[in-house]
């Protein structure tokens, strides 16, 4: 895929001496174009955009990026999130969170923001690892792999993110993957134009801390994988890909703009 | 002039000071026994157009309050000892990112569950050092339902002043007990965020190491498009590893509080002239101490009081001047001897003798037990 070099000329910071933090080859930097793509095809005002991020490798995307940007604690992203939505209900805020942020340490914020249905739109980048500390096993780890903290195998039964954003009330919910980019990219546009909380889940490759220890160790070999190994479709042993929910129903900020009306009736 | 006698509670003092104040955001978890003050907050935010907002935990209450502040409103959350535990991560986010908000912490007997309908002052080192790392911190402690109005209003003042967490220490009997409260809206004085004022071309340092060492912080959405982050950063906000910019972001961070000690340290003194003891103390157990302090000057004894409306910052100068005057200082406390350990690291400058009153079983220190230390 070349490069689009107006999008970087755009949206990335000129002061920040690129490459990233990011191992060669990591996925997360193709979110990062998925995501830029989605705001420059929608021709959002870069003053409009607040990106808030956690902790962890996706946690790193907001300083290279030329919005108002917001690198916060580990898992609580969303949170900090709200506070900046009601201050400021006119910015698109996106919040960048990989699998361990969004649904372990932050698994509690993550079900209530979608209960709450604020208007945020999540980005989650499973990459099934926790990878800045080096390979331990999330919540998104699959059943067997092999991981620093599962060197027997992992035991522990995965989330399925889009399932559980989907169950908890969010008005949006979708999956991709990084070698699906042009339907990732579609998700992302389609998560922003959508009221109330949307999730668009974006598996991706860490070669390094993942793929290495179960047989992926090159980014080629993830990208098979995810080519081979998800669907469109129902399809019974395959990560299905798509739109989980696509609900017409309020906000949080727009509930509350008729709380208000309610509270002033009252107190008259 | 405008004014107006009330009676309140601590709790709906601090809701109406923070209303007061111009508190535009609060987000909490109920808990007791601070739990009147979200509730106040959620009756008489939203018809001003403000925001109330009830959270799914303690950590995810200052967080969001941490957001609303960087969108620019003013910011709160009360809560008491198990919440202020999960809350301490944040309020280290805060000092770090330099985000003003107040913390209220009606204090009940802990730890863990403890008791949670009785007072205590035991919180008052995880004001100071909860949150991990070194770091500067501002923590007021009322002990009448004037002090919580005049409090509250004076740690969203400096919290905005000096961009940094401020925490109200209050305690289950302050909050709970009513009292005649006189508001005259002349001596209100609301102290307002700085905005961002560049001269033409001028780039915006959110963390610029000025002469006042309290840059002003733009909002997010008004085009400066910057960054900030829990991480060690540079002025411009960005993570540096660099050691000579990790010496100005720490010199900035601590200079800020140390050079304004005579603003930020409040203390009321009591017939400290002729004193020979001084009662030292703060929060509820200052009404006790007075009450000591008044019975015995009927009986002709030479008694002072000096109470901490600052607790941190600690008075360390002042502790130090006293004690080269008085050859007793007596130091109630509803904890095992928490602030005492300042007065003492203190008060050997002087040489003043230290008595603890220590009692920690949900009851408050009587008068008596503290005329029988005199």
């Amino acid at each position: 895929m070349s490069i689009n070099l107006t999008i970087i000329e755009k949206y990335l910071r000129e002061n920040k001496i690129l490459p990233t933090v990011w191992c060669p080859g990591c996925g997360i930097g193709l979110v990062l174009k998925a995501v830029l793509g989605a705001i420059d095809e929608l021709n959002l005002n870069k003053n409009d955009i607040a990106m808030v991020s956690g902790i962890g490798c996706a946690g790193r995307m907001p300083v290279y990026v030329d919005f108002d940007t917001l690198h916060t604690t580990h898992g609580r992203a969303l949170s900090f999130a709200t506070g900046i939505k009601l201050a400021k209900p006119k910015m698109n805020v996106i919040v960048i969170m990989g699998d361990g942020d969004a649904v372990a340490i932050g698994g509690n914020h993550f079900i209530h923001t979608s209960r709450r249905n604020i208007e945020l739109t999540a980005i989650v980048i499973n990459n099934f690892i926790y990878g800045l500390t080096g390979g331990q096993f999330s919540p998104a780890t699959p059943l067997d792999s092999l991981a620093t903290t599962s060197p027997y195998g992992n035991i522990d039964q995965p989330f399925d993110i889009c399932r559980l954003g989907e169950m908890a009330g969010a008005s949006f919910v979708a999956r991709s993957t990084v070698y699906h980019l042009k339907e990732l990219q579609k998700f992302i546009k389609l998560a922003l134009q959508k009221e109330g909380f949307s999730i668009v889940e974006a598996l991706s490759n860490c070669h390094i801390n993942y793929g290495k220890r179960n047989n992926l160790s090159k980014p080629i070999d993830m990208f098979n994988w995810f080519k081979n190994n998800t669907t469109l479709k129902d399809e019974e042993g395959k990560i299905k890909r798509g739109i989980f929910a696509d609900k017409n129903i309020p906000g949080y900020y727009k509930q509350y703009q008729e709380l208000i009306k309610r509270a002033k009736l009252c107190q008259r | 002039m405008k004014e107006e006698y009330i009676f309140l509670s601590g709790n709906e003092a601090c809701a109406e000071a923070a209303i007061k104040a111009n508190l535009g955001f609060f987000a909490g978890y109920p808990i007791t026994p601070s739990t009147e003050i979200a509730e106040i907050l959620a009756e008489r935010l939203p018809s001003q157009n403000k925001i109330f907002i009830q959270m799914e935990d303690e950590i995810a209450s200052l967080a969001a309050v941490i957001g609303a502040s960087i969108g620019g409103l003013k910011a709160m959350t009360a809560t008491s000892g198990p919440g202020f535990s999960l809350m301490q991560e944040h309020i280290g986010f805060a000092v770090m990112a330099e985000i003003s908000c107040v913390i209220v912490n009606v204090q009940r007997l802990g730890p863990s569950t403890g008791q949670p309908t009785s007072p205590s002052q035991g919180d008052v080192m995880q004001a100071r050092w909860g949150t991990h790392g070194d770091h500067p911190i501002i923590a007021l402690s009322p002990s009448s339902v004037k002090e919580v109005f005049d409090l509250t209003i004076q740690a969203f003042n400096l919290s905005e002043k000096y961009r940094i967490p401020v925490i109200l220490l209050m305690d289950e009997v302050v909050a709970h007990m009513r009292e005649k409260l006189k508001i005259s809206t002349h001596d209100i004085r609301i102290y307002e965020r700085k905005k961002v004022k560049l001269t033409q071309n001028e780039e915006y340092y959110p963390y610029k190491n000025e002469v006042s060492k309290v840059p002003a912080l733009a909002l997010f959405g008004e085009g400066y498009r910057f960054h900030i982050t829990g991480l060690i950063h540079d002025q411009a906000g960005f993570p540096t590893l660099r050691i000579d910019e990790i010496n100005d972001w720490q010199d900035r961070i601590f200079g800020k509080i140390e050079n304004n000690l005579d603003e930020i340290i409040q203390y009321e003194e009591e017939d400290l002239e002729d004193a020979e003891t001084v009662i030292i103390s703060y929060g509820i157990s200052v009404r006790s101490a007075q009450a000591a302090k008044n019975i015995a000057r009927e009986n002709g004894k030479k008694v002072g009081l000096i109470k901490l409306l600052t607790i941190w910052p600690f008075a360390e100068e002042l502790i130090k001047k006293v004690s080269k005057k008085v050859k007793k200082i007596i130091m109630p406390e509803l904890n095992r001897g928490q602030l005492v350990l300042e007065v003492e690291r203190n008060a050997c400058f002087g040489g003043a003798q230290v008595i603890r009153i220590n009692r920690l079983d949900g009851k408050l220190i009587s008068p008596k037990a503290i005329l029988d230390k005199i």
